[in-house]
């Protein structure tokens, strides 16, 4: 294999001032005819989405950096405090939409701790089992893409057919392929389906073989060691004065990962390694999220084998006030048919109270701010966005880049616009 | 020159080739969707007639009933001479390359290419050198941040990989003693193609040749995920077209001349059949070029330059220098 020498990691900060997320062009530059100014976005090829970049460019030299976002913004959490608790659900799936079933994890979680609902065993590892499918999907994502970018055009068709893989998966499960609003206060919408297991346990034995075809590719290939490594450096340091989360505070060196840090659903009970990895460049984001497939791949199958006991237990909580009653009692039970007409209509209530929820979603902390009054709807939602995070790190990052580490940077930040705007 | 060859024979010979080059070109953008949707897991363009066969014409028609749109601040006579001239270059290049051997039909000597001259290898490199103006000056012409850059890195990297180039045949040149292609096929007959002495030659002319036709890994001029077209970003239409086959042709003609220098141009088991081994050679190198472009990310600015000055330039000198060594010792 080639080896190539790296540049070390900076020492010190080189977040630029006075605002950490504009480079702004040195003074000898500002008049200099030689500048040009040139936007990249908001539609361009490899600006993920809308973002809109304008950059100072001395010949191939990025020398000035500003980010405009805001292209992609929907409204998202005003719109929630509109809509019924139960309603609410559908919408953070659809904020990060490469990440959906961890957003709509952090919202239910959020709901349930105001709720303080005990969730049964089975839906605690049918959620897990989900987000986990859902981080590889985020990582072949972001490995097609950041591939294209750099110019293997062919990754990303290798990436997008285990992506397919993916999606049925969750379409076996839920009905839907993305955004599948399978999770609900409580529990989960529906009860897993006959043949799932099985299929799911396919997929756990091909994934590991799929993520070594990639590195092969790409892993050995000289040019893309020489395009990501020691490109787009960021310190520990300065990932932290960013608050960074995620691959990309893992890739420059610092040990930090929700889900062994303050474990949630019942990732305390399963054996997972959290990549680190010290030297904070491309190559390395790269490489933490290869290895997070892996350790997902595992995950799910820890998972499949805890589920695979828990046949026939129930997969919703028992609180009728929550939870819509089995569709056959409406027929029979008047209490039961009171509930259904009370939670469709007006939803539940949840106790007055404020409550911030954390996961680690495939690009870092994904939190959820929620305030309820005690009534039927959320009155204030705020959602902590990783993809507006990491964007943050840009301008560090693009220190001493050329045009064509633009590109690998912002990729490897892996931002997703619409949770970045919401 | 041949004096039994009358003018209307070579005026034949240039309509049949250039409808053969235009034809290839069409195909080969065919071939290339079809072989890259395969090695990715895909169909390619089936649609269009059995195989999606009539995709090239599906895409000329589209190609000329588009508007040419028109930058209002581009300078005309460049902006719309640029693409001709890269196009009629690329065209042009191809009447040096012989294909046949030459044939005798009913008392006239055919010699197996358009145009028989002697110093053919240094014309093409002038044509070549002469098409990239094209790139250049429409980059610049159509007043667009991004073709600008296109248009500087093209520059930047025509010039320089145009050198390796040169360089690297001049050892087929000193072994062959000639500057005529046909004469550098004729003397590849005795024994070994020049692949196999050149093998050093071969692989820098290749690599720079990737570098001179803006194929991937070497495609910076147009890297869609940074420049979004690069020079071409302003064109549209038959203007567009025009770039895209000047493209495609100079990367024909790179093949052929591949072939004739180091893999024995028309050479095969039966003479008379020399065109077919000709063209069953130049599609393998054009097979390799689309393989390449599927399985390779692109360089990057800095890394292409010192890659082309530092590795390639050095290595192609030492290689000439060697050969022409050998070439008076032995």
């Amino acid at each position: 294999m080639a080896t190539v020498e790296r540049p070390r990691i900076y020492e010190g900060t080189r977040i630029p001032s006075p605002i950490p997320t504009i480079l702004r062009l040195s003074d000898e530059l500002r008049d200099s005819p030689d500048v040009m100014q040139v936007n990249f976005g908001p539609n361009h090829p490899s600006t993920h989405g809308v973002l809109r970049l304008i950059v100072d460019l001395a010949g191939e030299r990025v020398e000035g950096i500003e980010a405009v976002i805001g292209y992609l913004h929907t409204g998202f959490e005003k719109t929630m405090e509109q809509k019924t608790w139960w309603k609410a659900i559908t919408y953070p799936a659809r904020i990060d939409y490469v990440g959906f079933q961890n957003d709509e994890l952090v919202f239910v979680l959020a709901i349930e701790k105001l709720l303080e609902l005990e969730t049964p065993q089975k839906a605690v590892w049918m959620r897990m089992l989900l987000c986990e499918l859902n981080r590889i999907h985020s990582h072949l994502v972001y490995l097609g893409t950041a591939a294209l970018e750099l110019g293997a055009i062919s990754m990303f068709w290798y990436c997008f057919r285990e992506r397919d893989l993916v999606l049925d998966l969750f379409e076996l499960v839920t009905g839907v392929r993305m955004h599948t609003r399978y999770f609900q206060a409580g529990g989960l919408a529906e009860d897993i389906p006959p043949g799932f297991y099985a299929e799911c346990r396919k997929f756990t034995e091909w994934m590991p073989k799929a993520v070594d075809d990639y590195e092969s590719l790409i892993d050995r290939n000289e040019i893309w060691l020489e395009r990501t490594q020691g490109v787009g450096l960021l310190s520990a340091d300065d990932a932290i004065a960013l608050g960074q989360s995620g691959p990309v505070l893992r890739a420059s060196g610092v040990d930090w990962d929700l889900r062994r840090a303050e474990p949630y659903l019942a990732y305390d009970k399963v054996d997972f390694e959290v990549p680190v990895l010290p030297n904070g460049d491309v190559y390395d984001r790269y490489r933490v999220r290869m290895i997070e497939m892996r350790e997902s791949t595992k995950i799910v199958a820890q998972c499949l084998d805890r589920l695979e006991g828990m046949e026939g237990e129930p997969w919703i909580a028992d609180d009728r006030k929550v939870v819509l009653p089995p569709r056959h009692e409406l027929h029979t039970s008047m209490e039961s048919l009171i509930h259904h007409f009370k939670i469709v209509t007006e939803g539940y209530r949840v106790p007055e109270g404020e409550v911030y929820v954390a996961i680690e979603s495939p690009r870092g902390e994904k939190a959820c701010y929620v305030i309820s009054d005690g009534g039927s709807r959320p009155w204030r939602v705020k959602f902590r966005a990783p993809s507006l995070v990491a964007l943050e790190a840009t301008a560090t990052c693009m220190r001493g880049a050329l045009v064509a580490d633009l590109v690998a940077i912002v990729g490897s930040l892996d931002s997703v616009m619409g949770d970045t705007d919401r | 020159m041949n004096l039994n060859e009358p003018w209307w024979i070579d005026a034949i010979k240039a309509l049949v080739i250039i409808n053969l080059v235009l034809g290839v070109f069409a195909y080969m953008t065919w071939v290339e969707r079809k072989v890259i949707g395969r090695m990715q897991q895909r169909y390619g363009p089936n649609r269009t007639g059995p195989f999606g066969l009539l995709q090239p014409i599906a895409d000329l028609v589209k190609l000329i009933r588009k508007e040419s749109f028109f930058p209002g601040s581009a300078i005309d006579v460049l902006y719309i001479t640029a693409p001709v001239v890269s196009a009629f270059t690329a065209l042009a290049a191809f009447s040096v390359i012989p294909f046949g051997a030459g044939w005798q039909v009913g008392g006239y000597d055919i010699t197996g290419q358009i145009a028989n001259v002697q110093i053919s290898l240094i014309l093409l490199f002038a044509l070549g050198s002469f098409g990239i103006y094209g790139f250049i000056v429409g980059g610049w012409a159509s007043d667009s941040k991004y073709s600008l850059l296109g248009s500087m890195r093209t520059c930047a990297q025509l010039v320089s990989y145009e050198v390796s180039l040169a360089l690297s045949v001049l050892g087929v040149i000193l072994m062959a003693g000639s500057l005529s292609l046909v004469d550098i096929v004729h003397s590849q007959e005795a024994d070994w193609w020049y692949a196999v002495p050149q093998f050093i030659g071969l692989i820098v002319f290749f690599i720079a040749g990737t570098a001179e036709t803006n194929r991937a890994p070497f495609d910076l001029p147009e890297a869609e995920q940074e420049l979004v077209a690069g020079y071409h970003t302003e064109y549209s239409g038959m203007r567009f077209g025009l770039f895209q086959m000047a493209e495609y042709v100079n990367l024909i003609v790179l093949s052929g001349l591949c072939v004739t220098l180091f893999f024995g141009g028309w050479l095969g088991p039966w003479e008379p059949l020399g065109p077919l081994w000709f063209v069953l050679k130049v599609l393998l190198v054009l097979f390799v070029f689309i393989w390449m472009r599927t399985t390779l990310p692109r360089l990057r600015y800095d890394q292409l330059m010192s890659f082309g000055w530092k590795v390639l330039l050095p290595v192609a000198t030492l290689n000439a220098l060697v050969t022409a060594a050998l070439v008076v010792a032995l």
